[in-house]
């Protein structure tokens, strides 16, 4: 069995709302983290990434300046001097399939759907400590891995050209939000 | 401590894409523990957590002032872009906190108020009870939650606003089917 040691990692929580703010900062000091940075808007959020370097960003979606969205682009540039590697869990009270997918294809890592619990929170932290995914770089695309899961069924074309096709056994972005927490 | 040296990282390219891939950065973090290991971390938090609820009906009341002063100044000079993002943030914020805050129905409430917002084509035609509708019964449900009675009253309010205002998105949208695909698709959330 593994526990994470939340004191030797860094965390920056995006989130306009003080209140969810407020409640972030709780779980992540009783897990054990010290380190906690907040930012109310996409904008300082970035500028605290690049200051603080953080080990893990936790972002809400719907925010003023620039939302979570394109923050998540804006950590994902390939050729940035930051870290374009930071896992990125989206918490947002979006819970529709195709916000999912919008989510996943801006680069995020894990998505948590509101409302929040210690223990689905917990469970995102731990996977991408424990699961870190590949990165890809396509024209499109930059972020970890989307593939996680295999369909023997699909009949499309390869869309990865020059590669033996890839087994990632984890489950989908969607599966995973669609648990009950 | 999160970033990797250039050296550590190791690219595949292929005709269409890169893989990337680097010793994990956070390794260091994990650590084994025996399987008779107390620690309960994620206990630990939820107890926290119940430790803030004291503060939770001040909070709702915040977010449903908010949610209230945002109709206002819609119903008393129209739709613009900005209060219709206020509204919309006021009720996605309920949407999202309520449940925890313990009023699973005005989340309820809150969402089916975002969706007519996000799908109605054109706000201005809304009839007006859809919103104060959905308004007043996320404000009696804050006022009213201390009654153990109000409690199956809220769930079948939320329920009944849910589908008035599902039918009315339908109605307006059949001629727009990615709205209507939207409208229908089964929501990701955690059951209450």
């Amino acid at each position: 069995m593994f526990r994470i040691d939340f004191n030797k990692l860094r965390f920056l929580v995006c989130d306009d709302n003080p209140h969810m703010r407020r409640i972030l900062r709780t779980l992540l000091h009783s897990f054990g983290a010290r380190e906690v940075y907040e930012a109310e808007d996409g904008a300082t959020a970035l500028e605290m990434y690049s200051h603080y370097v953080p080990d893990i960003v936790i972002t809400d979606w719907a925010m003023p300046i620039f939302d979570g969205l394109e923050l998540a682009q804006m950590i994902r540039q390939p050729e940035s001097k930051g870290n374009p590697y930071a896992p990125i869990i989206m918490l947002t009270g979006h819970s529709e399939k195709r916000r999912v997918t919008v989510a996943r294809d801006a680069g995020v890592t894990e998505f948590l759907a509101k409302p929040i619990s210690a223990k689905g929170l917990y469970q995102r932290i731990l996977n991408v400590v424990a699961n870190p995914r590949p990165f890809i770089k396509t024209k499109t695309y930059f972020g970890p891995d989307r593939r996680r899961n295999t369909n023997s069924a699909y009949m499309g074309p390869e869309r990865r050209v020059g590669e033996k096709h890839e087994v990632l056994q984890q489950p989908s972005l969607l599966d995973k939000a669609r648990s009950t927490i | 401590m999160a970033k990797n040296s250039a050296k550590d990282i190791e690219v595949k390219a292929f005709a269409t894409h890169q893989i990337i891939t680097q010793p994990n950065p956070l390794r260091k973090v994990l650590r084994r523990v025996d399987e008779k290991d107390l620690d309960d971390p994620v206990g630990r938090a939820e107890q926290a957590l119940a430790g803030l609820s004291g503060e939770f009906k001040d909070w709702m009341t915040i977010e449903v002032n908010r949610l209230s002063a945002a109709y206002v100044a819609i119903r008393n000079d129209g739709f613009t872009r900005e209060r219709r993002n206020e509204l919309f943030h006021a009720a996605h914020d309920i949407k999202g906190d309520a449940a925890t805050f313990g009023y699973p129905a005005a989340a309820g409430i809150a969402e089916s108020l975002c969706r007519v917002i996000e799908h109605a084509p054109d706000l201005e035609k809304v009839p007006a009870e859809l919103f104060t509708h959905h308004i007043n019964a996320i404000l009696a449900i804050v006022h009213e939650n201390t009654k153990l009675d109000s409690i199956s009253v809220s769930a079948e309010l939320s329920r009944r606003l849910r589908k008035v205002a599902d039918d009315y998105l339908t109605q307006v949208n059949r001629d727009r089917p990615e709205h209507l695909e939207v409208i229908l698709a089964p929501s990701i959330a955690p059951a209450e």
